[in-house]
């Protein structure tokens, strides 16, 4: 049975090592600063006990102030699961560190995000838009989207 | 080879991209009305008493007998297609067994599934290079007006806004047996289908 | 460069379109592939030629009007998206679904797998220049699985027939005869044609050693099912994170050794075996009982969000849904298998000719239903 790890746990850990970059530790995921999603991805691939090295999937939700890209990790070896997340609140111009270089699985997957929702992910090999045409206007899964 | 000044080249992907970006954001906006249906057109020439001859009857009959089919196969229809090809509801006993890859050789494109904005002019292209007399079957909900996906952003409502379509099969995605009945409506409009040029209407075009 | 004896020529390498009308890529998949003569070095897929929009569509519909709409995301097997769906919004929700129904569900997702691996299997066949004889034999089968399917809901394709909380109809009387039937002839059908399969020359001499996926790599991308698992990952959802009552069933789980294309056909050839038992283990247990539990006519789940995932044919297949208490999903994402399954292949070709390109794309196995959404 996959355990979604103990969030309190990880979270007091993350903070000795990384000081000042939780924003919050709810209930069932972890919200991180985006400066050091790297660091932290990082540390949660590497470091043993841990060991994520199974990435579900990344994806993103409109709240209307602000934007949140969640990521779900999976370790095969101890069979227990942890949710990441972390909020870009420019609307303008979001953007997002790209954790590409850790997990190659989310490489379409963030060219997806980029463009159905318009955050760009820093640190892509190839950030352009995959279901829509070059030149469609504008960024479909937003709540402000006009048709 | 020599680069000549007035063609355009393209090196990289990003350009081939935006070069196809721009027809297809052209083909939107020139397709914003539906193409009338072929049988509208039919009916004007009958009006103007054309007989069917024996030589129209054989040459129909050899038509009917043997539709090709072009591939266009986008989305969830085409596993009923395939179906109908499959040994259970044997399409080759209507001489319709070969499905060649290549449209120069075909008569026929049952178009089967949602069409995108995105794979429109890919369509408009296979559907020019069709030799004439070339027929269009519009098989599932999707390819008469949009289906399911209607409201969505970039799925074009129905065919028929590029391409003109003869018989439409409601359905989603209909029973083989449905298709089927849809190419025995088809053979029944080819057998009505003057084939001698009528040569008033061909000098009228002329000029 | 290229030599020839004394001759030396000069070759540089091309661009070939492989376009979205093909009649060996399944469905409207585009690559442009960079050749050398006829050895692959890149290939750049271009996806987005059925890209309806489902994820903006569910926040226009009810929770459960969206189930037909999940039906058209992996047409090949739409019980398990409807299956992976209702799972999501009953976690969501917090609602109990009842035995009969948890039996009815489990049978239905293995005859599934059933007739998804019997295309899988027959595609790939045909890729590897088959001509149709297998896809024929295979499509016999997969008409039987529909009839059965039929029977219980009316529909051939997209059946629309999970709902949140249970099922939407009870199976009639004549469905379990039927299956019994059923399950009398299918394993010697396995049989019939594996025997024709298991040691033709054309077969093992365009499958084995072609297209090496290595274990690290398919754990890295994130892709499951028969393909991670013909590069020995052992991982199945049904075993590590038991969803439903799979808990209570006996079955193994195939995996491969190497991870090249004749690997990932085994598998799926055994898994059809390991469903055959799955479902005379449930068919001898299945209670008596309601099939659906008491849920209001409009769904409001708690705000919130949860993830489920199920083990469709193709991989793992999950809906990740955020609700703020009305009707209507406020997102509702789906994890594409397909679409993380076809990370690896640039890396999987490269080197290869042209016709094992083929032939490698053929045994992943993609709908692009789910791949463009």
């Amino acid at each position: 049975m996959t355990v979604p790890l103990a969030i309190k746990e990880i979270a007091s850990q993350i903070e000795k090592k990384y000081p000042g970059s939780i924003e919050e530790a709810a209930q069932n995921s972890l919200v991180v600063k985006s400066d050091s999603l790297l660091a932290i991805a990082g540390y949660l691939k590497d470091t043993e006990g841990l060991k994520f090295d199974y990435f579900n999937y990344v994806t993103a939700v409109d709240y209307y102030t602000y934007f949140e890209v969640v990521y779900q990790l999976t370790s095969l070896e101890f069979n227990h699961t942890v949710i990441l997340k972390t909020r870009c609140y420019n609307r303008e111009n979001p953007a997002v560190p790209s954790v590409t270089g850790l997990w190659q699985g989310a490489d379409f997957q963030e060219r997806e995000i980029f463009d159905l929702m318009g955050i760009r992910f820093e640190g892509h090999p190839n950030l352009k838009r995959i279901f829509l045409w070059e030149g469609f206007q504008g960024h479909p899964l937003r709540k402000d989207y006009l048709q | 080879m020599e680069v000549s000044s007035d063609k355009e080249y393209i090196y990289t992907s990003t350009e081939l991209d935006r070069y196809e970006g721009r027809i297809i954001e052209e083909l939107k906006t020139n397709s914003q009305e539906s193409i009338p249906d072929p049988a509208a057109w039919l009916d004007e020439e009958l009006k103007r008493n054309i007989l069917l001859t024996s030589v129209d009857a054989v040459i129909n009959w050899a038509r009917r007998s043997s539709l090709w089919t072009a591939i266009c196969f986008p989305a969830c229809c085409a596993f009923e297609f395939i179906a109908a090809m499959g040994p259970r509801f044997d399409l080759s006993r209507f001489g319709m067994d070969i499905m060649r890859a290549s449209p120069r050789q075909a008569d026929l494109m049952i178009t089967a599934g949602t069409l995108t904005w995105k794979m429109a002019p890919n369509v408009l292209r296979i559907y020019n290079q069709m030799p004439e007399p070339k027929w269009v079957i519009a098989m599932g909900a999707c390819a008469i007006s949009g289906g399911i996906f209607r409201s969505s952003y970039s799925v074009v409502p129905g065919y028929n806004r590029i391409i003109p379509v003869d018989v439409y099969v409601p359905g989603c995605p209909p029973r083989p047996e449905a298709l089927i009945y849809a190419i025995q409506m088809l053979h029944k409009k080819i057998n009505n289908t003057p084939v001698l040029p009528d040569l008033p209407q061909l000098m009228q075009k002329g000029k | 460069m290229t030599t020839t004896g004394e001759i030396t020529f000069k070759t540089e390498p091309f661009v070939l379109n492989f376009g979205p009308v093909h009649p060996s890529t399944h469905g409207v998949y585009r690559m442009r592939a960079t050749l050398d003569g006829e050895v692959v070095l890149d290939i750049e897929p271009v996806f987005g030629y059925l890209h309806r929009g489902i994820e903006k569509l569910a926040e226009e519909r009810t929770y459960t009007g969206f189930i037909p709409l999940t039906d058209r995301l992996d047409y090949i097997s739409p019980m398990s998206n409807n299956l992976g769906y209702c799972l999501a919004v009953e976690k969501l929700a917090g609602i109990k679904v009842p035995e009969r129904a948890e039996y009815i569900r489990v049978i239905i997702a293995e005859l599934q797998r059933l007739a998804n691996h019997c295309i899988a299997v027959g595609s790939f066949l045909s890729d590897c220049g088959a001509m149709f004889t297998p896809f024929m034999y295979m499509f016999r089968e997969r008409e039987k699985i529909l009839d059965l399917f039929d029977m219980v809901c009316g529909q051939r394709l997209t059946y629309n027939y999970m709902r949140i909380g249970g099922v939407s109809q009870d199976i009639p009387d004549e469905f379990l005869p039927a299956l019994h039937k059923f399950m009398g002839t299918m394993p010697g059908m396995i049989e019939e044609w594996e025997n024709l399969l298991k040691q033709n020359e054309i077969l093992l001499a365009r499958t084995k050693g072609v297209g090496i996926l290595p274990r690290e790599m398919a754990i890295n991308c994130g892709i499951s099912g028969p393909v991670a698992r013909g590069s020995g990952v052992k991982w199945d959802l049904r075993k590590a994170d038991p969803y439903s009552i799979y808990d209570r069933f006996e079955f193994d789980i195939p995996t491969g050794e190497v991870g090249d294309c004749y690997d990932r056909y085994r598998v799926r050839v055994e898994e059809m075996k390991q469903s055959l038992r799955i479902i005379k283990q449930a068919m001898e247990k299945i209670p008596s009982g309601p099939i659906r539990a008491e849920v209001p006519h409009l769904i409001r789940p708690p705000a919130g969000e949860a993830y489920a995932h199920i083990e469709a044919p193709k991989g793992e297949l999950g809906f990740y849904i955020v609700s703020d208490n009305s009707i209507a999903p406020y997102r509702c994402h789906v994890r594409p298998t397909s679409l993380i399954n076809l990370t690896a292949l640039r890396e999987m070709v490269k080197g290869w000719k042209v016709a094992d390109l083929i032939a490698i794309f053929g045994s992943i196995d993609i709908t692009m239903g789910e791949v463009d959404r």
